[in-house]
């Protein structure tokens, strides 16, 4: 008991609590997992809430992340000033997000975040080719992944204004029966 | 926050003025005076008085130097009057307060943060108004009636506060805006739940607060509790994280088995051998509880008790041990009677069990159909399997994602590849046939093996092998003929998911002949038994007759009764069925533990240690790692069960063998699979319900049921031992006891229902049933199939109607198009400075502008809704704030208001 105590008070343990879908215990797993990543820089003593990053090069070191092709838009959309520098209640918002727990349309928020690789709030024609590649590791000729783009554009986009909105994607991602199992990191 | 934006605020609140009138007084008096909400009657008049200055100086403060006064007024005059010239001021008073202490106070929080933060400081104002007014006012009836709907609205207030601090892990927040939220909702939720209700009422409320703070914690504790509970989750989560979905399914159902069996074990234990063995004639008191004077000298040795004869034969684990006393023990407990229902149930809980757990499986999965609609999409966005932590498996996991790719961009380009289509169909034919032959050697080999024992068991010193051939020769067909299934099944060129449930399909075709050929083995040998039981009976009868009989005894002492072991008996053909299986399940139990220890592990020895001194790489070449069995090891679980099943009738100790099997086998393959097992070449993942696994099991189910019930409804038992001896068939235990144990009305109204008139009208009675229940699902089924239909055609109407649209204002603003695209795409440069990828993307968009042949499809694509997509056409307020907001980088921040505030809801 006394090691729990002396990172959080409790009831910073209760509000980590109510604001993400973890458990105490997972909470305290999760900030040994962040104090791991860098011990020389994160104390063991989070009761004043100190302002510590961790740098992106670590956190993408982890093993839930290292393997991922989004592994640095996850960093950036998460980091708050989207560096990928991550604070401790950026590592816990991310892992929150992408838990079992967590409901589909937060989910879809933070998913479409990640394919907006500008920022723009759409996911335009370009975004699509960055997903693409990245995900078959640019294996695919140029006229195949602007087949792929055009294909997803013409199935997902609802208003058609050449692009994904946010509804767009919602309206999409609600019918993906693998969408929650995929868009999930156990940690 | 800027003004201008504060000003529409404002004016979009206008209607709600009156309740947000008395904002600053109660922000300010209730962070200064705390201990008020204990008893505000008491302390009303003099916290009030010294709450003045503060508040005044404050509002002062915040632009309304008038405002002292008014509140001196306000005392003279009550508060109605008040409220609505107070407006303004409480309005910016509280919008300047939230810029104090919103850390992050941002254009999405606005709305909703605000809507509920009004009403929450207006409901603040009006409770300790509400004390205010009745200290004033002697009489102190009209502040009475007020209060009812106040309290009211406080309530609901807090209510709405708790719902948010529920639902606070939900939003789209950082986690900074997030504890910043949560605190203030629970300070308010604090500071006026203690309050509300008078006296009595309201110490009632306060603990009735407490005890539901008490129970939102303890639920919270006993879902951490209950997740915990569950056996062997991290297990399961980190191989599938490893191996992908389709390996941890076998897991899953390793759990769900071991789940089944722990019931059924207690079912058993509890119900037949506890009872048996507490209250029970003990050990060596009647024959059929004693080991028979041959064998005795044996009965201690492990080569006997390897082989469940000696002690263990004579044990409570078996059907044989157990004595055909209607009641035994101080408790009149009917041992008989519930042996025979316990062995009914087992198979009662297990259908029930398996058929919900298909049902809710395959409710679950209703929601299909869709997915024709949006391949592309579904496969770029949800394709990647975030669980992934492996790089192995991230490759196979490439390779996977391209190749399907690949395949729907053929598919897509080509919908008719005739020459292929004619190649595959027929190479799954030519694979089929293969098969079908396979299977019908395997039966006929299995067939003359039967024979040849048969023949065999006549004759005289048979050798080991010849005693053990059927046993070597299935064996021997269970090892090696999925591998040749799975080579042939590689000619069909199937999905894996699908090659996996015809792989299954296949062994399970090859199990089942086995099963089936051990079992009218078995039968013959009980048939034999049988016949020879009468020889025995008489047998034993004169044994008896001359023990008790014999000459050289003194009469007029009654002699000592036989010795228990030497009364000679029968062979109880149920005992040595219920150590038949007992033997089986044991020695499947070892070969598999063997080949996985052989199998897999030694080889995955030898490729590691082997690889650096071996002539060619061991690793990617020729013996390589095994992969996990996925079929192979379903198929052996399912008929494992199928064993149990069919021998717990006559074995009761065989479930509790079983349960040891799977906790070991459990941990055992865990262990396996993590150390020496590689992940598949193609990573596919598990079909949602498992269904097929459980089709299987029930279809094994009802096999193993057909056996059982035959040899209860129709074959007789053993004359001396089991606890229905001496009865002409099992199930009369079931008479008997209505007979004599139930009132005589309740054995003629069983008598009305077993009478074939009634029967055959209910089972007629049930086909009707299931034959309206399943037009009706299926017309239903078909009206759902003609809706998607319809929402389909009015989607693709949607848009082409839009397209068109878009299209013709296209070609009317055709001129500002370009210079209108370009200029788009400047602002957008000059908007992500920030962002990495910024530069190429306008280059692209660039280039997108410049080419004539996309510039109109690029146009349409930006300009039609260009109050929205120009970011050049934004109103300056929106714009300022997006920038700001970008500036600081907060990633949720970006996004249009509209957009942000949409999960929220």
């Amino acid at each position: 008991m006394g090691n729990k105590q002396s990172v959080f008070t409790p009831q910073q343990l209760e509000e980590f609590q109510d604001c993400t879908f973890f458990t105490r215990k997972e909470i305290l797993r999760l900030f040994y997992r962040y104090q791991d990543l860098a011990p020389q820089l994160v104390p063991l003593d989070y009761t004043s809430c100190p302002q510590v990053k961790v740098p992106y090069e670590l956190i993408c070191g982890m093993p839930e992340l290292k393997d991922n092709p989004f592994r640095q838009r996850i960093a950036q959309v998460f980091s708050e000033d989207g560096d990928g520098h991550m604070t401790l209640h950026n590592f816990l918002d991310m892992f929150s997000v992408m838990s079992e727990m967590a409901p589909r349309d937060l989910k879809a928020y933070y998913a479409f975040k990640i394919y907006d690789f500008n920022n723009d709030d759409y996911i335009c024609a370009w975004d699509l080719e960055q997903t693409v590649s990245r995900l078959t590791r640019g294996e695919l000729s140029a006229e195949e992944v602007s087949l792929v783009c055009e294909r997803v554009l013409d199935e997902a986009d609802g208003d058609h204004d050449g692009r994904l909105s946010l509804e767009d994607f919602q309206n999409m991602i609600l019918r993906a029966p693998d969408f929650l199992s995929t868009f999930h990191i156990r940690i | 926050m800027s003004l201008q934006s504060k000003g529409l605020e404002d004016e979009a609140r206008g209607g709600r003025g009156r309740v947000r009138s008395s904002c600053p007084h109660t922000g300010d008096r209730s962070g200064q005076r705390p201990s008020r909400k204990l008893d505000p009657k008491t302390k009303a008049a003099p916290g009030r008085c010294r709450a003045w200055p503060g508040r005044t100086e404050r509002t002062a403060g915040s632009s309304r130097p008038g405002s002292p006064q008014r509140k001196q007024l306000e005392r003279k005059r009550g508060h109605e009057l008040l409220r609505a010239p107070e407006r303004s001021s409480a309005g910016r008073t509280r919008d300047s307060r939230r810029k104090r202490d919103g850390r992050a106070s941002l254009k999405e929080q606005s709305s909703s943060a605000e809507k509920k933060g009004l009403p929450r400081k207006e409901e603040a104002w009006e409770q300790l108004r509400k004390p205010r007014s009745v200290s004033l006012a002697s009489s102190g009836s009209g502040g009475e009636s007020l209060s009812e709907e106040e309290l009211a609205q406080i309530l609901e207030q807090v209510e709405e506060k708790k719902k948010l601090i529920a639902t606070m892990r939900n939003k789209p927040w950082p986690m900074a805006k997030k504890l910043t939220e949560l605190r203030e909702a629970q300070e308010f939720v604090e500071k006026y739940e203690g309050a509300l209700g008078k006296g009595k009422g309201k110490r009632l409320y306060a603990c009735r607060m407490l005890m539901a703070k008490k129970w939102v914690k303890f639920k919270r504790d006993f879902d951490n509790f209950k997740m915990q509970c569950i056996p062997w989750e991290m297990k399961i989560k980190d191989i599938e994280s490893h191996f992908g979905s389709s390996v941890a399914s076998y897991f899953i159902f390793l759990r769900w088995m071991y789940g089944v069996n722990l019931v059924l074990f207690g079912l058993i234990f509890g119900l037949v051998i506890i009872p048996e063995v507490l209250m029970g004639v003990p050990y060596g008191s009647i024959p059929r509880k004693t080991v028979p004077r041959a064998e005795q000298e044996k009965a201690m040795d492990f080569s006997v008790l390897w082989d469940f004869e000696g002690y263990i034969k004579y044990s409570a684990l078996f059907y044989g041990y157990y004595n055909n006393q209607r009641t035994i023990g101080w408790l009149r407990y009917r041992l008989p009677m519930a042996y025979f229902m316990v062995g009914v149930s087992v198979f009662g809980y297990s259908l029930m069990i398996v058929i919900r757990s298909m049902a809710s499986n395959s409710q679950g999965s209703t929601s299909e159909g869709e997915s024709d609609n949006f391949t592309f999409s579904f496969k770029m966005f949800t394709s990647w399997d975030y669980l992934i932590g492996n790089s192995e498996t991230a490759d196979s996991k490439y390779a996977s994602i391209t190749t399907s790719f690949k395949e729907s961009i053929v598919d897509e380009q080509e919908s008719n590849k005739e020459e292929n289509v004619h190649l595959t169909r027929f190479l799954r034919v030519l694979a089929n046939f293969l098969i079908i032959c396979c299977l019908c050697g395997s039966g006929y080999l299995i067939y003359f093996v039967v024979k040849r024992s048969q023949e065999f068991s006549k004759m005289q010193n048979v050798s080991w092998y010849e005693r053990n051939e059927v046993e070597i020769v299935m064996s021997l067909l269970g090892m090696f003929c999925p591998p040749l299934f799975e080579t042939i099944a590689a000619l069909e060129n199937y999905h894996p998911r699908i090659g996996l449930k015809w792989q299954l399909g296949r062994i399970f075709a090859l199990f089942l002949g086995n099963l089936y050929t051990f079992l009218l083995a078995l039968m013959d040998d009980v048939h034999l038994k049988l016949s020879k039981e009468e020889a025995i009976k008489n047998i034993t009868h004169w044994t008896l007759f001359n023990y008790y009989n014999s000459s050289g005894w003194n009469e007029s002492v009654p002699r000592p009764p036989l010795h228990p072991a030497d009364v000679p008996r029968g062979s109880c053909w149920e005992t040595a069925v219920g150590i038949e299986f007992m033997r089986l399940t044991v020695s499947d139990m070892l070969v598999t533990y063997i080949t996985i220890l052989v199998g897999d592990f030694l080889r995955a020895c030898f490729v590691r240690f082997m690889n650096h001194c071996w002539c060619w790489d061991l690793e990617a070449g020729f013996p390589s790692y095994a992969e996990f069995d996925i079929s192979g090891n379903v198929l052996g679980l399912i008929f494992n069960q199928g064993m149990i099943w069919m021998g717990s009738f006559y074995a009761p100790g065989l479930v509790g063998i079983n349960v040891l099997r799977l906790l070991t086998s459990m941990y055992f393959q865990c262990w396996a699979v993590m150390s020496s097992n590689v992940p598949h070449e193609r990573v596919f993942k598990a079909s949602r319900s498992n269904n097929f696994y459980m089709g299987l099991l029930l279809l094994v189910l009802f096999l193993s049921l057909l056996p059982v019930a035959y040899t209860i409804m129709s074959l007789p038992p053993s004359f001396d031992c089991g606890p229905f001896s001496g009865k002409n068939r099992m199930y009369d235990v079931l008479h008997e006891t209505i007979e004599n144990d139930f009132p005589t009305f309740l054995g003629k109204i069983f008598a009305f229902l077993a009478n074939p008139g009634l029967i055959i009208p209910a089972i007629l009675l049930m086909f009707l049933a299931i034959y309206y229940l399943n037009s009706v699902s299926k017309s239903l089924s078909r009206a759902n199939a003609q809706l998607r239909k319809k929402i389909q055609a009015l989607r693709e109407v949607e848009k082409s109607h839009k397209s068109l649209k878009s299209k013709a204002m296209a070609r009317d603003s055709g001129d500002t198009l370009e210079s209108g695209s370009k200029n788009a795409t400047q602002l957008q440069l000059t908007k992500e400075e920030t962002t990495p990828h910024s530069a190429s993307q306008s280059q692209t968009l660039d280039k997108k502008a410049q080419d004539p042949g996309t510039a109109s499809s690029a146009a349409s694509r930006t300009v039609p809704p260009a109050p929205r997509s120009l970011p050049g056409s934004r109103p300056p307020g929106v714009r300022k704030d997006s920038g700001q907001a970008r500036s600081q980088a907060h990633p949720w921040r970006s996004g249009s208001g509209k957009s942000a505030q949409r999960p929220r809801h």
